[in-house]
């Protein structure tokens, strides 16, 4: 089990890339608790994984391929309509360029 | 009008009723309004209901028939877990990101019933965007309750679906399945849960957890009624490249096949010391009927298995954390306060108001992608998977389905499970054929000794779905020919 001197994950570092502020308490928590979850996933350590295919899907799946048709989409009230802030026909976002 | 009881009304009978005359859907939809607001403040089963909506749909389905409609659903209510879209409703996966946010479409599976006649009259609790076993990271308090349990938790992450059905508040439910999310509730609260085969159901409209494992599934009062829906949802979707395009048999119809001559598998790993005695026992008991009604019991071995939650850790956060990338403060949900950079807008949003699960998984999937560890934990995981679904491969060349547990142990009591990383070691009998890609459902079996409800649970392969009912429609009536003999 990894103790404060086996951390492996920086959880601040983490939490940049994914886009999360996190308070001061949850970086320690989360910190710990990923730290103590990696404990778990050298469980798979133990497998010799030597010329083993990766496999992303549970068993080979066909891709359903459809007819190359436009169908309509949202139309753009509805689109816009569970936004946090929008004008009468955009997306609101903050500024972005100074 | 009888009054109806709510936790034994099936689907089929309901649907009958209404098209026998007994009673309209109008009246049947208030019956269980009324029972909703006597039970649900004790379950919580429910996040949201619209009375006056519910009623409108019920209304419209007796107008509907009454001009010559017959669908096979025509005016029977069902309930939705929060992360499937139904058109006008909410449609928040108990998160506080997505408050106030109402689905623009519905779902195909939704469309598909909707089309069959049935009503959708409430959005059930569930742990937050899906992750979680015990309904507890639901944003949204206070928890649901097992009905068959007071206290105790109702199993998750669809766990306000199987309460509402297993506590008299729904005829049935959709839930969605990622690592157990259908199977595990269904056996906590004691009705029946579906894993459908990954390609059987279309996921277009179930708000993405982690792709390349996620279903929907009926949770119900019996077999049955899992079969008509599975029927009714089942079927490739342009708008879901993994759906297959596989024929859809009549599945309630496969119920009646019984099991004589299958050859049904115990997996060793499953019966370990780790789980609670009276589950293992239970399962073994179930085995003991499947041999009394001509099916051959083998002993098996899934080798992998203590290496499922591992591998299953690393792809369900790595595909968590690309697909919860969407929620951004622009789009949909709320926007945090106080954001003034575009920087602020995703971190503030998503630090505010997503739950402690989410950004745990989100966090750890970020890593396990990250350059330096891609190739050291997700390859890993991928390959890991593949070793994983050889298991199941193999033992489903001698055997035609397994016999195992849901969860090594039944349901705890509310709050034990809290912040605690380890919890999803329950998932451990569910994860592998989800990772697989098989099939598996839950069927009650009997209750432990302090009343807890005990799951069996039957795995078969993918697109076996006609084989599994059929032994899990025999193990439910052995199991009710042996309660009715005690």
């Amino acid at each position: 089990m990894p103790d404060d001197t086996d951390v492996r994950i920086d959880v601040g570092q983490v939490a940049r890339i994914a886009h999360i502020e996190l308070t001061d308490d949850e970086v320690t928590l989360l910190g710990r608790q990923l730290n103590d979850i990696l404990a778990h996933i050298d469980k798979l350590d133990e497998l010799d994984l030597a010329g083993i295919e990766p496999y992303s899907h549970g068993f080979p799946p066909r891709t359903l391929l459809r007819e190359d048709v436009a169908v309509p989409g949202l139309d753009r009230e509805t689109a816009l309509n569970n936004a946090p802030a929008r004008t009468m026909t955009e997306f609101s976002v903050p500024k972005i360029v100074e | 009008m009888e009054k109806i009881d709510f936790s034994t009304l099936t689907i089929r009978s309901a649907a009958e009723a209404l098209r026998g005359g007994s009673y309209t859907s109008v009246s049947l939809v208030g019956a269980l309004l009324e029972a909703v607001r006597q039970r649900n403040p004790a379950l919580n089963a429910y996040l949201w209901i619209d009375e006056e909506d519910a009623l409108a749909q019920a209304a419209a389905a007796d107008a509907a028939r009454a001009a010559g409609s017959n669908g096979a659903l025509l005016g029977v209510p069902l309930a939705i877990k929060d992360n499937i879209s139904v058109a006008g409703q909410p449609c928040g996966c108990a998160s506080r990101i997505l408050e106030g946010y109402r689905a623009p479409f519905d779902a195909t599976v939704i469309g598909r019933l909707r089309a069959a006649g049935a009503l959708f009259v409430g959005r059930t609790n569930m742990d937050e965007f899906a992750m979680g076993s015990t309904t507890e990271n639901s944003a949204y308090g206070p928890t649901t309750f097992n009905p068959a349990k007071p206290g105790y938790v109702p199993g998750g992450s669809s766990g306000g679906s199987a309460a509402a059905v297993a506590g008299g508040v729904a005829v049935g439910a959709l839930g969605t399945d990622t690592g157990g999310s259908i199977r595990q509730p269904a056996a906590y609260c004691g009705c029946v849960g579906l894993r459908p085969s990954y390609g059987r159901i279309s996921r277009y409209g179930a708000v993405a957890c982690a792709s390349s494992l996620d279903q929907i599934g009926p949770l119900t009062h019996d077999v049955r009624d899992t079969a008509l829906l599975l029927g009714i949802m089942a079927g490739a979707d342009p708008r879901d490249v993994i759906s297959q395009d596989q024929p859809v048999p009549d599945y309630v119809a496969a119920c009646d096949g019984g099991i004589r001559g299958m050859r049904l598998g115990l997996p060793r790993e499953y019966f370990s010391g780790d789980v609670h005695p009276e589950v293992a026992a239970r399962v073994r008991e179930y085995a003991g009927l499947c041999r009394g009604m001509g099916a051959e019991i083998v002993d098996v071995s899934l080798p992998h298995t203590q290496c499922a939650i591992a591998t299953y850790y690393i792809i369900m956060t790595a595909e968590i954390s690309a697909n919860l990338a969407r929620y951004d403060g622009i789009r949909y949900g709320r926007r945090g306060e106080g954001v003034t950079t575009t920087q602020d807008l995703y971190g503030k949003t998503r630090g505010q108001f997503l739950g402690r699960e989410a950004k745990r998984r989100i966090l750890m999937g970020t890593y396990f992608l990250s350059s330096g560890n891609y190739e050291a934990y997700y390859m890993r995981g991928l390959k890991a998977r593949t070793l994983i679904r050889r298991d199941f491969d193999q033992v489903f060349e001698t055997c035609d389905a397994l016999l195992t547990p849901v969860a090594p142990r039944p349901a705890f009591p509310c709050g034990t499970a809290e912040d605690d990383p380890q919890a999803f070691y329950l998932d451990i009998f569910t994860v592998p054929a989800g990772l697989a890609g098989a099939c598996a459902i839950s069927v009650p079996a009997g209750a432990t000794a302090e009343g807890q409800p005990i799951g069996l649970q039957v795995v078969a392969p993918a697109f076996a779905e006609e084989r599994l009912l059929r032994i899990a429609a025999a193990c439910e009536a052995a199991g009710r020919r042996t309660e009715g003999q005690s």
